[in-house]
């Protein structure tokens, strides 16, 4: 492999369908220099330690001139990075409140309390398969449930979902180092986090003058409009996305290892070990091209100079040979499993529990009832994006639907 | 009989007594039956009870969101073991190879496993500790008995102590919405495990919260009414309060008593082991056939100038008592070293608190992330310009990063920029520890010295 080419390599689209070889000759050098001075990692130790390292920065403005800064919004949309792009004390300051109606300890009960919700979207959404012999999975069912979860939590009322679905397409794009680099994809973004910021802003009014469920009223008297509004953009992008791929891969991943999908038909209780080792196996997020070293970092026999643009590959630490035992090998009896799926440190997924209820609910669920035949394509065509990597669609035949 | 049939015999069918059936002693009879020990096992304990957790006790339970009865510690595997509970271990003959049980039975063992532990340390006077209304908080029926009088109405609670567990209690108290009165002898809670500096932003942090935080005096006596109930506190400044309840949380005795004129290097400070967990004799032999892990073991560490420390700390059982039981039944090049770095946590007050290495052996400070008033921050401890601890208040997720520091000996003060880092230099302060030679409740390292037979109570000053 030239050096100065893997950045290009990974975004890369040839490379979409199956990364993972050229993974593997990543990790031949743990911590890798490219051309322009940014660092790539792929080893889980030196992952992991680095991502709980308090001298790497998510906060792109640290970067010097010339280098791309994923999670800066344009100055003319007057709005602040979402806490995912900043620091502490920031960073700590807007995960706390924002976590105080989500989760525990204040709210241990909230997102328990979606679960029925989302199973009724689950069985209207497997109620229209009858009748039919193939379905796409991305479009016809790993697709909406996310929208409507994050809807549910921030509190939009149910007639506006179909506007947010758009606004998650073009948000989820730009962050893709690729995409994210061409203008006409970066303007999509901005323009569809000025509609959504433009909606939001009226229904945070609302909120605020009537309060209703969901996180947006219980935030609207703690936090700024425009902290509020780029938190519920963050939580829409990074939360769905990533949901629809994780459904996707892990329905895609038991087609392909019937001998795991008949286990799983006899024991629904290999649900829990199955699903996290899908987040091993096939994460829903590859890696973390945003952050930056705040100082020299010695790691791998590597010094990561101040400034430089790093690079964390999650995917590539999940196959690690040092961490985990025949790695590329799907593996739901895998223990101690620790893998960097939902990430690590203080920036571990906000969403990571809705996610997980969100797979519990939809997976068991669709294999209890759908009786599949086979794959139609495979491997399936993929979005462009390499961050968040996942098929466009996931076309299957199917036989048979039970009630 | 070559050493290395000796321990193909013994896994096979060895006789092994753990005394002590506790988080340390479970994991260790776990890990024996994981590594191929097919000998027989008995857990002897003097609570009635197969082994549970205790960090719940002064934290959930209290609150009422678990019951002390609950909290049994999850099984890893079967471990097919003799149970011999509510009866403790009093004696241990080292030449018969048996230990001695209060009720007169005696139990023979191959290898022995010492994992008493500790227990709290009693109010001083016998008399006014028996009143009614006066506690410790250590076992689940001192939990439950608790537990239950906060729950029947109380106008106000005395904790005596603030270390870690008094300040739970008195957090908790709070939490109950009771009114709480905390009396602490040193100069801020937590002084000792953290030192001054950090002890300061707890004292605002009680105050805050409403805990009635009344420093640099001591109880000196409890005093009861006609039919034995607490109704009074005498306190060293003359004055005096009405209390129903008294929580003493003066730390923690290490239940070593037992091996009295054993010949074991047992004593106040705890059990002496070496770095493999086996027990050293009064002479500075080690012993070959009895080991020690837990709160009650005291080992020398590397990082730490080797150093004997004894750890009150959850983790610390875990894996001091899988080391234990993996060098007892193996032979000498196969053992493993225990060099686990000190880490403990406390939630208390809303603020989770964590800390990694021996703060208490850290001659400076600094502030490295975060801010002292905020509540919020990671104080680092240097020693000898290197780093040799480190200290959070809801910062636990850098800790990880911290103890690399002090693993890799890592130069103190840190000069590298970080997150949260409040001030372009980092100036050093005295950590201001209490005099060391004052005892200390609070401690959860205690530093006890180079030599492993050290049978009498002295204090190793943290400054070197």
């Amino acid at each position: 492999m030239t050096p100065g080419t893997i950045t290009a390599q990974i975004t890369d689209y040839a490379n979409r369908a199956d990364p993972y070889p050229l993974y593997a000759e990543l990790r031949k050098t743990p911590v890798r220099r490219e051309d322009d001075g940014t660092y790539v990692v792929s080893t889980y130790e030196e992952v992991r330690s680095l991502a709980n390292d308090p001298r790497l920065s998510n906060d792109t403005r640290n970067r010097p001139p010339g280098h791309a800064r994923p999670g800066q919004p344009a100055e003319e949309t007057g709005l602040p990075p979402s806490f995912i792009f900043t620091d502490p004390p920031v960073h700590d300051r807007l995960r706390d409140t924002i976590n105080r109606p989500f989760g525990p300890p204040h709210s241990p009960r909230f997102l328990d309390g979606l679960r029925g919700e989302l199973a009724k979207v689950v069985t209207e959404l497997l109620d229209a398969f009858e009748g039919k012999d193939q379905v796409d999975i991305v479009e016809d069912f790993s697709y909406p449930l996310p929208v409507t979860a994050i809807c549910k939590v921030l509190g939009v009322p149910r007639e506006d979902e179909p506007r947010f679905h758009v606004w998650a397409d073009a948000l989820a794009s730009s962050l893709d180092p690729q995409s994210g680099g061409g203008d006409e994809s970066q303007e999509k973004a901005q323009r569809a986090r000025q509609d959504m910021g433009a909606y939001l802003t009226d229904l945070i009014e609302t909120k605020r003058r009537h309060p209703g469920p969901g996180i947006l009223s219980a935030l609207a008297p703690d936090m700024t409009p425009a902290d509020l509004e780029a938190t519920a953009v963050l939580l829409l992008v990074a939360g769905h996305e990533t949901t629809v791929n994780a459904i996707t891969n892990t329905t895609l991943t038991l087609l392909r290892h019937p001998d795991v999908l008949q286990r799983f038909l006899q024991d629904p209780g290999l649900a829990v070990p199955l699903i996290e080792e899908v987040l091993r196996y096939e994460p829903p997020v590859q890696f973390v091209p945003w952050t930056t070293a705040l100082a020299d970092i010695d790691v791998a026999g590597t010094t990561i100079p101040k400034g430089s643009p790093v690079w964390l590959m999650l995917a590539a630490a999940n196959r690690d040979p040092q961490r985990f035992a025949d790695p590329d090998r799907f593996d739901p009896d895998r223990k101690d499993n620790e893998h960097l799926g939902f990430y690590t440190g203080i920036h571990y997924c906000f969403g990571a529990p809705l996610a997980r209820i969100e797979l519990h609910v939809a997976v068991p669920e669709l294999f209890r009832r759908v009786t599949f035949s086979q794959l139609l394509e495979d491997p399936p065509p993929y979005r462009a994006n390499a961050v968040l990597r996942g098929p466009r669609h996931l076309p299957v035949a199917i036989e048979g639907l039970t009630a | 009989m070559s050493a290395d049939a000796d321990v193909e015999v013994l896994r096979r069918q060895g006789r092994i007594v753990v005394v002590g059936a506790s988080l340390a002693g479970l994991r260790a009879a776990e890990t024996l039956r994981e590594k191929g020990f097919t000998g027989s096992l008995t857990m002897i304990g003097d609570e009635p009870y197969e082994p549970y957790d205790r960090p719940p006790l002064s934290k959930q339970a209290l609150l009422g969101r678990a019951r002390p009865e609950d909290t049994a510690l999850p099984r890893r595997r079967d471990i097919d073991a003799e149970w011999r509970l509510g009866v403790a271990a009093e004696g241990l003959d080292r030449v018969a190879k048996l230990v001695r049980l209060a009720n007169g039975a005696t139990v023979a063992y191959d290898r022995l496993l010492i994992t008493t532990g500790t227990r709290a340390r009693p109010w001083i006077h016998p008399e006014e500790a028996a009143l009614d209304g006066v506690f410790v908080l250590r076992t689940r029926e001192d939990s439950t008995r608790l537990t239950r009088k906060l729950a029947g109405g109380v106008s106000r609670v005395l904790v005596i102590g603030a270390g870690f567990t008094g300040s739970e209690v008195a957090s908790a108290c709070r939490e109950l919405g009771l009114e709480v009165t905390v009396v602490e002898r040193g100069p801020a809670p937590l002084v000792g495990p953290l030192g001054g500096v950090i002890g300061a932003v707890a004292d605002r942090l009680q105050r805050r919260k409403g805990v009635e935080l009344r420093c640099g005096i001591s109880v000196t006596a409890l005093e009861g009414d006609d039919v034995g109930r607490l109704r009074r506190a005498h306190l060293s400044d003359g004055s005096a309060i009405d209390v129903e309840v008294a929580v003493v949380s003066l730390g923690a005795v290490r239940n070593a008593e037992w091996l009295a004129g054993s010949g074991v290097a047992a004593g106040p400070r705890g059990v002496a082991c070496d770095a493999g967990c086996r027990v050293f004799d009064v002479n500075g032999i080690v012993t070959d056939d009895i080991y020690a892990a837990g709160d009650v073991a005291r080992s020398p560490h590397p990082l730490f100038d080797y150093q004997f420390l004894s750890l009150e700390h959850w983790g610390n059982a875990v894996e001091q008592a899988e080391i234990a039981a993996h060098n007892m039944i193996c032979a000498g090049p196969e053992r493993r070293p225990h060099l686990w770095l000190p880490m403990f946590w406390s939630s208390q007050f809303g603020v989770n608190i964590k800390s990694v290495g021996v703060p208490s052996m850290g001659d400076q400070l600094v502030i490295a992330q975060g801010a002292l008033d905020e509540e919020r921050f990671v104080a680092v401890y240097g020693y000898h310009g290197r780093v040799i601890a480190a200290a959070s208040f809801d910062g636990a997720k850098w800790m990880g990063f911290y103890e690399q520091q002090i693993a890799a000996g890592a130069p103190f003060p840190p000069e590298y920029r970080t997150v949260d880092r409040r001030t372009e230099t980092l100036q050093p302060v005295d950590p201001a520890f209490p005099d060391p030679h004052l005892p200390t409740h609070g401690a959860t390292v205690t530093l006890t010295g180079h030599s492993p037979s050290e049978r009498r109570v002295t204090f190793v000053p943290a400054h070197a």
